[in-house]
């Protein structure tokens, strides 16, 4: 018998959330100011709980570790948010919307969180534009909506390649209101070291003042953890350099179970790798992809003179390219979902048509020069020349090209140096988002009572894969929409707790684990930099918990990342000391954590034995390389329970998924 | 693009704490890659003091995209660096020669006090956010549909462009008088220009001119240092515009 309930509703698909918020407790106005609420994390989804929790009256302590809860790495999602309003009339739905979703994560996310997700998307939009969140409109005044990967529709709202941007500065815009009136206690520059229990129940956090290094106790009635995914176990991805999975996994550590670690993004469209001194990796949206086209040269002695430097792109012939795409998922073309494209990209350059002059030749094209003249055309003819000329053309489709994407391309030229108006972007796929997560009911709460997860820290709504657009989508439904009645419900038996106090024996020990390791860090005598280590965990895991990924190479990288942990703590060296502000040491508290994390992701890779979305296991494939799900054994959710930093150890809960509402069926773009 | 290794020498503001007195120390560093972002030479530099035994130069930084507004720093006397247009985390070496001597300090202003070597103090901007940079209206969902009010598009983009600002501080860093009024200018004609922001207009720009002036930020001479120096382009017009409606508002008697 698991142990997880997943506390899903009764009833249709449809009139689930509805009844379930009919009937769930309330706290009334005037008891809402005696009851303390903290929230980790000041991105999408912690921002829009922060705030919506101080309006309704809570005391609100919010926490974020940059100099400001604007900064929250939401802020550089580009692309944009999906809604189900149809207002392109192309069929859109709350139902396809819903179904998009749990098709693109191949069959591994809930039905009953993802159609909540589809019924709230709307209000989000509205919500937004309430705020004043300048979405781009079209001449006539109302909103613009464009095309992203694993949909045939347009849903997705945005702004130029800043949707993320806008929708966070909206939501900090909330959180400020509330600050200024009082109502939220913002903790900037604050890390959350642990998470403090007592009786069972989720009773505070143990912070960490950056500035100062003085360590804090903060008590709360609810504990809301917002603090995002856990990319940066690769060292190179797109992730913030400071994003980190600390409080996730403190929490995990004191009893909350950790669900699919191994579902990570592996992003298509990001600028590839220039060296072994660099620190992160730059996405290229995937909007990109309504606008440009993937391809590799036919031939590889082709390849091989664009590597070394003999030809240029724009000199490959039409009938020389391999639109590979376009090729072998007509249905979908260029936007096919992120785990198919980026495979795709990795088969080609396996098989040596890679174009980028690195190590390992990883590089592929995204093309843009059929949109330009085609765009400049339709812009031409809407200013009434009928027969522009060739200029004219190309020189419109540049200016309708910059409209959408001008951010986006100025962001590429000044990483390569190239001009991506004139020659195709080199893009290959770099670790983006993580699927996975703190597991948590229904209601986003975690195992731990009144420990909540939300946004890309839970592992609720993506299954094996998420589709773009999305995870702002989920941010803002779990911060603005979920979370308020779900919390707001089980705060409704703390009424009469009364002010909790930090003088427990609980806070005092969380404390003192804090402090104690801190201090081993401090004495360390070793002799190698925190990323020094962070590095080799991170090649590690591209190699062998990367795109594919095969039974050796998980059995290895559990061994190599345990052998790791031993050599971090005997022989890394942290300066500084602890009573300032010491970048080295924050490093090194995050870096302990990924580095357990890390080995957990190859233990749920290896007990997988399937592959699906992000997950690909390269003994489960069909003759045509596709994924090859196995549901009649591998149809659950894997809720890891910590046992000790040696994953090894972690035990395995599951949590079987049921699709009463959508027949399920093997994914099929083609 | 050919990439190719240079050797610099930099130097840089350490200052222990916000009480300590700085100085600019002297380093060497050699074989920096030119595809390199200025924040990785840096991350080089701080791998090379701490196999040195020595303690790293701490410096804000986060998604190194271009877009948290996190990173700062005043190199070769002039915010992010040498290049327009563009964060430090955006610049490359590829603009510095080999050879070459780098200056790095942190943002110079009273309204943004040094913490650490290169991390300054930034959080007035936020207070003065908190008091008015937003429109009123509760996270309920419950509005309006999102496409009744249509907004022209000249407006929308316009509130968009000015929207953009990343927070970074480089206005009031380059600004010979410390004053954030392009940083203001900016939030204030976003929210002007939407009709969901007219509505309390007149009280948000009086609030955050208020809190604008309590930080110790200085006045505007219309110099346009800041415009420059903006990594976002964020446009003069913005501060011209915030002038106008305070100037409305005051009028008004607000």
């Amino acid at each position: 018998m698991s142990i997880l309930d997943s506390k899903i509703p009764a009833g249709h698909i449809s009139d689930k959330w509805t009844d379930h918020k009919n009937h769930l407790k309330l706290v009334a106005p005037n008891n809402r100011p005696k009851i303390d609420v903290i929230v980790v994390g000041t991105g999408l989804a912690g921002a829009s709980a922060a705030a919506s929790f101080g309006e309704m009256g809570y005391n609100v302590k919010a926490f974020c570790f940059q100099d400001s809860p604007r900064r929250a790495h939401s802020i550089a999602a580009q692309g944009g948010i999906n809604a189900a309003k149809n207002y392109q009339n192309d069929g859109d739905s709350v139902y396809r919307l819903f179904y998009d979703t749990i098709k693109g994560g191949d069959y591994r996310a809930r039905e009953a969180n993802v159609h909540r997700l589809a019924e709230v998307s709307g209000n989000i939009i509205d919500q937004c534009v309430a705020q004043g969140v300048p979405f781009a409109r079209e001449y006539g005044g109302l909103l613009d909506n464009r095309s992203f990967g694993g949909t045939q529709v347009q849903r997705t709202f945005y702004a130029a390649g800043q949707t993320g941007q806008q929708l966070l500065l909206g939501a900090y815009s909330a959180l400020s209101r509330q600050i200024g009136l009082g109502r939220v206690k913002m903790y900037h520059r604050h890390e959350m070291l642990d998470l403090v229990t007592v009786d069972g129940k989720a009773r505070g956090i143990i912070a960490r003042n950056l500035v100062t290094g003085e360590l804090e106790r903060h008590a709360a009635h609810a504990v809301i953890i917002a603090s995002g995914g856990y990319g940066n176990v690769y060292f190179l991805s797109t992730n913030a350099m400071g994003s980190n999975v600390s409080a996730a996994w403190k929490v995990h550590k004191r009893g909350a179970l950790f669900s699919n670690p191994c579902f990570v993004q592996i992003h298509p469209t990001c600028v590839p790798v220039h060296g072994t001194n660099q620190a992160k990796l730059t996405l290229m949206s995937e909007s990109l992809r309504n606008s440009g086209r993937i391809w590799v040269p036919m031939k590889k002695e082709d390849a091989e003179a664009i590597r070394k430097g003999r030809l240029k792109p724009t000199q490959i012939k039409e009938e020389d390219r391999d639109y590979y795409l376009e090729r072998r998922y007509p249905a979908f073309g260029n936007l096919v979902p992120r785990d198919v494209a980026s495979r795709a990209a990795k088969e080609r350059c396996d098989a040596g048509y890679g174009i980028e002059a690195n190590d390992t030749n990883e590089g592929v094209y995204l093309d843009f020069a059929t949109e330009i003249k085609s765009k400049g055309r339709q812009a031409a003819f809407a200013q009434g020349d009928h027969n522009p000329s060739e200029e004219k053309i190309i020189s419109m489709g540049k200016k309708w090209i910059e409209e959408k994407y001008g951010n986006l391309f100025q962001m590429y030229e000044k990483i390569t140096d190239d001009n991506p108006y004139e020659t195709p972007m080199k893009i290959y796929p770099a670790v983006h988002y993580t699927m996975g997560g703190v597991w948590v009911d229904y209601n986003l709460q975690s195992t731990i009572k009144g420990c909540f997860v939300a946004g890309e820290a839970n592992f609720s709504d993506h299954g094996a894969n998420r589709l773009g657009a999305s995870a702002l989508m989920q941010g803002l439904s779990d911060g603005y929409f979920v979370l308020p009645y779900t919390v707001s419900d089980y705060l409704a038996d703390e009424i009469r707790t009364g002010k909790i106090s930090t003088d427990s024996p609980e806070f005092e020990s969380a404390e003192n684990e804090v402090k104690n390791s801190i201090e081993k860090f401090l004495s360390n005598k070793g002799t190698k930099s925190v990323d020094f280590f962070h590095k080799r965990l991170g090649l590690i895991m591209w190699n062998k918990v990367g795109m594919g990924r095969n039974e050796q190479g998980l059995k290895e990288a559990i061994e190599e990342i345990g052998a790791l942990r031993e050599e971090f703590y005997l022989d890394v060296f942290v300066p500084g000391d602890a009573n300032e502000m010491n970048p080295e040491l924050e490093k090194a508290m995050r870096v302990a954590d990924l580095i357990e994390l890390g080995q957990l992701m190859a233990v749920d890779a290896l007990n997988r034995n399937e592959s699906c979305g992000g997950h690909f296991r390269e003994e489960y494939q069909d003759t045509e390389g596709e994924t090859l799900r196995d549901d009649e054994n591998f149809k659950y959710v894997a809720a890891w329970e910590y046992k000790g930093m040696d994953a090894k150890n972690s035990v395995l809960h599951k949590e079987d998924l049921n699709y009463e509402f959508i027949k399920i069926a093997a994914r099929n773009y083609k | 693009m050919a990439s190719k290794f240079i050797n610099i020498n930099l130097k840089i503001w350490r200052q222990k704490n916000a009480n300590a007195k700085g100085s600019l120390e002297s380093y060497k560093l050699d074989k920096v890659s030119t595809d390199s972002s200025f924040l990785e030479m840096l991350d080089q530099l701080n791998e090379q003091l701490i196999n040195e035994q020595k303690e790293s130069i701490a410096f804000d930084h986060d998604c190194r995209e271009g877009i948290c507004g996190m990173c700062s720093l005043y190199i070769n006397g002039r915010a992010h660096g040498p290049d327009t247009g563009t964060t430090t985390c955006q610049l490359h070496m590829r603009k510095f020669n080999d050879g070459d001597t780098i200056y790095v300090e942190p943002w110079r202003s009273r309204a943004f006090p040094i913490i650490k070597d290169l991390v300054v103090d930034r959080s007035a901007f936020d207070r003065i956010q908190q008091a008015g940079g937003f429109v009123s209206v509760n996270t309920s969902g419950r509005t309006m549909d999102a496409n009744a009010i249509p907004i022209p598009k000249a407006d929308a983009d316009k509130a968009f462009e000015a929207a953009a600002c990343i927070g970074c501080g480089a206005c009031v860093a380059t600004c010979k008088n410390g004053s954030a009024m392009l940083f203001v200018g900016a939030k204030v004609s976003q929210y002007a220009l939407l009709p969901q922001g007219r509505v309390e207009a007149q009280e948000r720009v009086v609030n955050m001119v208020r809190q604008m002036d309590e930080e110790g930020f200085g006045n505007c001479t219309n110099t346009g240092a800041c415009e420059i120096e903006c990594p976002k382009g964020i446009s003069l017009e913005n501060i011209a515009r915030m002038n106008r409606e305070f100037l409305f508002a005051a009028a008004k008697g607000k």
